[in-house]
């Protein structure tokens, strides 16, 4: 069977105590928290580490009120799909969160393990014998990238599915760091580089997520995949809308696995803001979204299709905020059950 | 060359709670549950199709809750309560999991059989008697090539019915 | 064999006789097994498609701490194969790698992980030659070498060319005729469980624990290639996680595993990774195929003419055999008058092909299904119509000497059109039903090494009470135990539980050839009968003899013998007659035509079935939703109801993955996605509600009327998914799997006004030999006598 290779593991037991622990190994140590990422990855030899720093340390609480949400890292994604106040007041979020990977991973994966999850790309994904095989990618242990082979920068997608609603939601993440604490939104965590996609320093652990409240928030997340469960998202919509009457005035639209960090279809949300509602509006909106999507072939069905999904995986995700739990939207999968 | 079995091996003694059971144990800390349960406590009846969170065999409960063990070390389990399918039976008596999955051929090679019968398990615990589709979600994690999933279904509704 | 009588415990939906290991896992699969000092072995495999060794260093590997022995292809010279006509393969190749993922060397260590380090530590020195990725590439000339240096021209394996009764006549006769290309993509079998093997040598003798479908296969192979006499050669088939036809070749890793243990006297246990399993592979071939068919003005076929070719993979395995098959059963299903046949399997540079659910049929099941649609849309006949005008009848001989005795494809097709209300369908936009039929074999009618012996062996032991069977063959999850105890059970009058059984064990069991065409039920159960009649014979007449009565006058059922229990009887009898042993086997009458090649597809019985499916299909992004499958399949006699529902079921399940998105996919020589994660398998929320129809049709030489099951209900569901699609959409999906892509792209030629279809366009030019001209037989079964070649 595949094993893990050998590593120590640090037992931190504070935010700080796990910054520190990684300011002094650098890159040869990770943190862990869930583990679904990092273990696979381990074992496919594409992080190698002398060390472990578990976080096993953080909280895993979801505070909500009247205020903003505060969800500690620590919290699982089935605790984050379920929790009644998530899907009361940011449904999207909670449906990103009920729709990553299959019921035992949502066990053990965290809120904060996923804003942080690899990027992907079917040539790096895979054990260290095929890598070799099919001749090493910049991303670990070569120097070209094999999806565009001319290319200078590394193409690997983002492939998280609460990123993108994070970010419409304008999440902020806590972080802490060997010598003190900060804010970033989540949007300023990413970069548009397939191997350096974070834009936090890896010395510094995520240890919670806050959404602020909104109540007028309407938002809806809606995956593409090829099976109903376990696959990463090939294209992915985030929607955070709020109206006056019938009229949106803010929107937010991330797209999660159409490039190498959650996009913003920013022109598709300048669109539009100020108008009504309709089905036409919904068609529009999401064309303008798909225009920036740059789906390459490095994930599963062609690119050609994916990014013809993108406007579908939006005109769903607008249907859906807008008119939840009565619209009628094309089933994206198989047997899939609302 | 992989060099890492030069490396040192950190070992730790841990106090797992598996079935009801404690056990001390002296592990590497970077074998998973998976291995541990099969390699050092000889509890076979955890299966595993890809070690890599995939397929959904390697299924234990921890706490309750289905996860998998191929993705989880023990040192992150102590205090824990961790069950296999060893751990479904009172003495010679099945679970009603076990007695339905047996009486409709739920269970054709088996192989998958332990993982969906705890996964099976902790979905009951939550929600008494599931409909066809609330149980096709909560095992959506878990693949099964024989069956085509149709007996697992009548099985886990026959439990329930019997359970509830 | 036919019986009326009432059955004590045939026909009831018992529990199966493992159940109760297997659901508290307490069933012992090889890599559970961990025997005292076990070493653990990892296999270096080729990371090019195709290259010469010119030399591997080993050195580095022997030096690390832990590791115990190292060895190449030099330690394991002799080729071996599946077939004996194609023994292409080593057990790690020392001169020529023919695929990413082909052995090369392995490792014995104190654990795991040391021997994955040991292999990364190997050295190997290749010359890269170049790869031969496709069908096309195979039949050109190569730009470096031959794959193999058998067969040919080029990297061409086997070509057939056969003709059965007179082809032009009978398209000249036609009043329509229709050509079409189809392409069937290939797939594996994905078992849950990875191949695994365990092996001793003490004392000059090996045991190996095997998952394996074929523990008389792989007894032969290793005798073989380890030059060892048989006799010091045990192969235990350990509890079986799943084949599907992926562990019916004799493996590299089992070879290895018994060398090694010989070589260190200790335990040695090969497991394969996932991604190890992708390349051991031996699955569905991919296969284009060319149909020519001629049907009269009422939709009566006049003639056939079927084209196919096969990418074979680096080796031979089953691959003459799956050629042959993609050629045989088209006849079996609908009466062709006249039909040629013409097939080639390629060497490419890929994981070799073999023998998956349905063994070469599934493809060619496709495009015939399909062709027959599209002729019957052309005919404005209704294509259920036009099918069922074309059955095959009971008793009868089809025009390739494949003789067909019961045969309830009517009632299959009724039961199906009936539920699924079919011919009555809601008719709106991206709404489609898609009807299929198909048939499969009980059994294949020869032996993969030509002999005389019986094809399965049953041998039962009956000492105070106690009944035990023993059988060589090798329960992988269909439930073969459970028919074998359920079948001595019901002669002997006992319940299922009372059997104990040894089975897949070479050192006590006599021979039963294995788990693959669908055999096992009738051979092994026409055996299992046969020994428990004699055991039976043997207490009744102990039982009458006592009670002072004729033998007809003792009653056998319910636990009793006549006045006697069971173990009062069996008493009686030991005194009587000694020891009581009996023996009974199965071989297959010769059915086989009288051409060479006629060996493929003659099967004592074949089984039926009929298949609908309802699905949504939406035009914009192509995606399909699967509503629900309604599948008959006659099966016979049902000797256990719910493990015949397991396999109807299983079937379509994997019948379902293959029309929609399963496939064994390449890129650059390498294989695409060889990970669960990739290589997409329906999971609990992909797969619709599955109504089911058991028919019984009574075969006249199964046992208690039964045929087969386990692999006849795959092949009619996906031309099902493609005719529904095309009631849905209005386009062909002439290829599987049917992915949302392919429907759009056949939906974007439609509004252009091209051909709304998807799928390959041409067949290519292949150097097929003079056809063989075969003379028919007559068609009623009792003036057909079989012949022998």
């Amino acid at each position: 069977m595949l094993r893990l290779p050998r590593f120590k593991y640090l037992r931190p037991k504070t935010a700080t105590e796990a910054a520190r622990m990684a300011a002094e190994f650098g890159p040869r140590a990770m943190f862990v928290a869930g583990g679904t990422d990092l273990f696979p990855k381990l074992k496919r030899r594409q992080f190698e580490v002398e060390a472990l720093i578990g976080l096993d340390f953080l909280p895993r609480q979801i505070h909500g009120g009247s205020t903003d949400c505060v969800v500690d890292a620590g919290v699982t994604l089935a605790a984050a799909s379920s929790d009644n106040h998530l899907i009361e007041s940011f449904a999207g979020y909670a449906e990103a969160s009920g729709q990553v990977s299959s019921p035992p991973l949502r066990n053990a994966g965290t809120v904060g393990g996923n804003l942080c999850v690899d990027t992907r790309c079917n040539y790096y994904d895979m054990t260290y014998e095929w890598r070799k095989a099919a001749g090493f990618c910049m991303k670990k242990d070569g120097d070209i990238c094999l999806v565009a082979p001319s290319s200078p920068r590394c193409w690997a997608v983002s492939s998280s599915d609460t990123a993108p609603m994070a970010i419409a939601l304008d999440g902020v993440v806590s972080l802490t760091g060997p010598d003190g604490e900060r804010e970033l939104p989540v949007s300023a965590l990413y970069r548009d580089d397939g191997m350096d996609y974070m834009a936090k320093q890896p010395t510094e652990v995520i240890t919670s997520l806050r959404l602020p409240a909104d109540s007028a928030t309407r938002t809806a997340y809606v995956k593409l995949r090829r099976r109903g469960s376990i696959d990463f998202p090939i294209a992915g919509a985030a929607v955070a809308l709020q109206f006056e009457g019938d009229t949106v005035m803010r929107c937010r639209i991330v797209l999660s696995a159409v490039a190498s960090y959650p996009l913003e279809a920013t022109a598709a949300e300048e669109f539009l803001k100020g108008r009504k509602v309709d089905a036409e509006t919904i068609r529009e909106t999401a064309d303008i979204a798909a225009k920036p999507a740059k789906p390459l072939d490095n994930a599963d069905l062609s690119h050609f299709w994916r990014k013809r999904m993108v406007r579908v995986v939006v005109e769903q995700a607008l249907q859906r905020a807008t008119t939840r739990n009565q619209g009628s939207t094309v089933k994206l999968l198989g047997r899939q059950p609302d | 060359m992989k060099q890492e079995v030069l490396r040192e091996v950190q070992r730790v003694v841990l106090n797992l709670d598996v079935n009801g059971e404690r056990a001390e144990l002296l592990l590497p800390v970077h074998k998973t549950l998976l291995e541990v349960l099969r390699e050092d406590m000889q509890l076979t009846g955890t299966k595993h199709g890809c070690e890599l969170g995939e397929c959904g065999t390697c299924t234990v409960l921890v706490d309750g809750r289905p996860e998998l063990s191929c993705l989880l070390l023990p040192i992150q389990l102590e205090g824990r309560a961790i069950t296999t399918v060893e751990g479904l039976a009172s003495g010679s008596e099945l679970h009603p999991l076990q007695q339905a999955f047996a009486e409709t051929g739920a269970a054709q090679c088996g192989y998958c059989t332990p993982g969906i019968l705890l996964a099976a398990k902790s979905l009951l615990e939550s929600n008494a008697r599931p409909s066809r589709d609330e149980i096709r979600e909560a095992l959506a994690g878990n693949l099964c090539r024989c069956t085509g999933y149709a007996k697992i279904l009548d099985a886990i509704e026959l439990a329930a019915g019997r359970m509830a | 064999m036919t019986t009326t009588r009432e059955f004590g415990v045939v026909g009831k939906p018992l529990a199966r006789v493992d159940a109760v290991t297997k659901v508290t896992g307490r069933a012992i699969y090889a890599d559970d097994m961990l025997l005292p000092r076990t070493l653990h072995c990892r296999i270096l495999r080729s990371p090019h498609p195709h290259a010469r060794i010119l030399s591997i260093d080993t050195s580095a590997a022997r030096r690390i701490p832990g590791v115990q022995a190292v060895i190449t292809g030099a330690d394991l010279p002799i080729k071996f194969g599946i077939l004996p006509v194609t023994q292409d393969e080593r057990a790690l190749e020392h001169e020529k790698v023919r695929y990413v993922g082909d052995p090369i060397a392995a490792v014995a260590a104190i654990e795991e992980e040391i021997a994955a380090a040991a292999i990364d530590a190997i050295s190997v020195e290749y010359e890269v030659l170049d790869p031969v990725m496709s069908i096309e590439d195979a039949l050109a000339a190569p730009r470096d070498e031959r794959i193999q240096d058998y067969g040919g021209p080029n990297n061409i394996h086997k070509l057939v060319a056969l003709e059965f009764g007179d082809v032009d006549a009978g398209f000249e006769r036609a009043d329509h005729i229709r050509e079409d290309v189809f392409f069937f993509q290939g797939n594996t079998h994905l078992p849950m469980e990875q191949h695994s093997a365990i092996a001793t040598y003490v004392d000059g003798r090996i045991t190996l624990w095997s998952s394996t479908q074929v523990v008389h296969y792989v007894h032969r192979a290793l005798a073989k290639v380890l030059e060892l006499p048989m006799n010091r050669i045990r192969v235990i088939g350990a509890a079986h996680g799943g084949g599907f036809g992926g562990k019916t070749d004799p493996f590299a890793h089992e070879i290895i595993v018994c060398k090694l243990a010989m070589m260190t006297g200790r335990p040695v246990k090969c497991t394969l990774t996932r991604e190890e399993v992708f390349y051991a592979h031996r699955g569905r071939h991919p296969v284009l195929m060319w149909v020519r068919t001629g049907a009269t003005r009422d939709g009566q076929i006049t003639a056939m003419h079927f084209r196919t070719a096969l990418d074979g993979g680096a080796y031979g395995s089953y691959g003459v055999a799956s050629t042959f098959y993609t050629g045989a059963l088209q006849t079996v299903t609908y009466d062709i008058p006249a039909y040629r046949f013409e097939g080639c399997r390629v060497f490419t540079n890929k994981p070799p092909c073999g023998p998956k659910r349905g063994h070469g049929t599934p493809q060619p099941r496709f495009a015939l299904e399909l062709n027959l649609e599209k002729i019957s849309h052309e005919l404005g006949i209704d294509p259920v119509d036009l099918k069922q005008r074309n059955f095959v009848k009971p008793m009868t001989r089809t025009v390739n000497w494949l003789r067909v005795t019961s045969c309830g494809l009517d009632e299959c097709t009724e039961r199906v059109m009936t539920a699924s209300n079919y011919r009555r369908r809601e008719r709106r936009p991206g709404h489609g039903m898609g009807f299929a039929i198909s048939s499969y074999l009980s059994g294949a009618g020869t032996a993969i090494y030509w002999n005389d012996m019986p094809h399965s062996e049953v041998q039962i032991k009956v000492d105070r009470g106690g009944v035990t069977a023993y059988c060589g063959a090798m329960d992988i999850g269909q439930g073969s135990d459970s028919v074998l105890a359920m079948i001595v059970a019901e002669e002997l009058g006992l319940q299922p539980a009372d059997v104990r059984l040894v089975t897949a064990d070479t050192d006590t069991t006599p021979i039963d050839l294995g788990s693959y065409s669908s055999r096992v039920t009738f051979m092994a159960g026409n055996a299992a009968i046969e020994a428990a009649r004699k055991m039976r014979g043997m207490v009744v007449e102990a039982a009458a003899a006592k009670m002072g009565c004729d033998t007809s006058a003792v009653e056998v059922r319910g636990g009793r013998i006549g006045d006697f229990t069971f173990e009062e009887a069996s008493v009686l009898a030991e005194a009587r007659f000694g020891t009581l042993t009996s023996a009974g086997s199965y071989t297959p009458p010769k059915l086989a035509g009288p051409y060479k090649g006629s060996g493929v597809g003659p099967s004592p019985a074949y089984s039926y079935s009929a298949c609908v499916v309802d699905l949504d299909a939406d035009a914009r992004t192509g995606l399909v939703h699967v509503n629900k499958i309604w599948i008959a399949h006659d099966v016979g006699r049902a000797i256990n109801p719910l493990l015949v529902e397991g396999q109807v079921e299983g079937s379509v399940y994997m019948g379902l993955g293959e029309a929609l998105m399963e496939e064994q996919a390449f890129r650059k020589g390498l294989h695409k996605w060889p990970s669960m994660l990739e290589y997409k398998s329906p999971t609990f929320v992909d797969m619709p509600e599955v109504e089911t129809f058991i028919v019984e049709t009574d075969d006249p030489e199964g046992p208690y009327g039964a045929k087969e099951a386990g692999q006849g209900p795959l092949l009619p569901v996906p031309p099902a998914v493609c005719s529904a699609v095309y009631d849905a959409l209005g386009v062909w999906i002439d290829e599987v799997p049917v992915t949302p892509e392919k429907i759009v792209e056949a939906l974007r030629r439609k509004e252009k006004g091209e051909p709304g279809r998807f799928g390959p366009t041409r067949f290519p030019a292949i150097p097929y030999p003079p056809t063989i001209k075969v003379e028919p037989p007559p068609r009623d079964l009792p003036s057909a006598a079989p012949a022998a070649i």
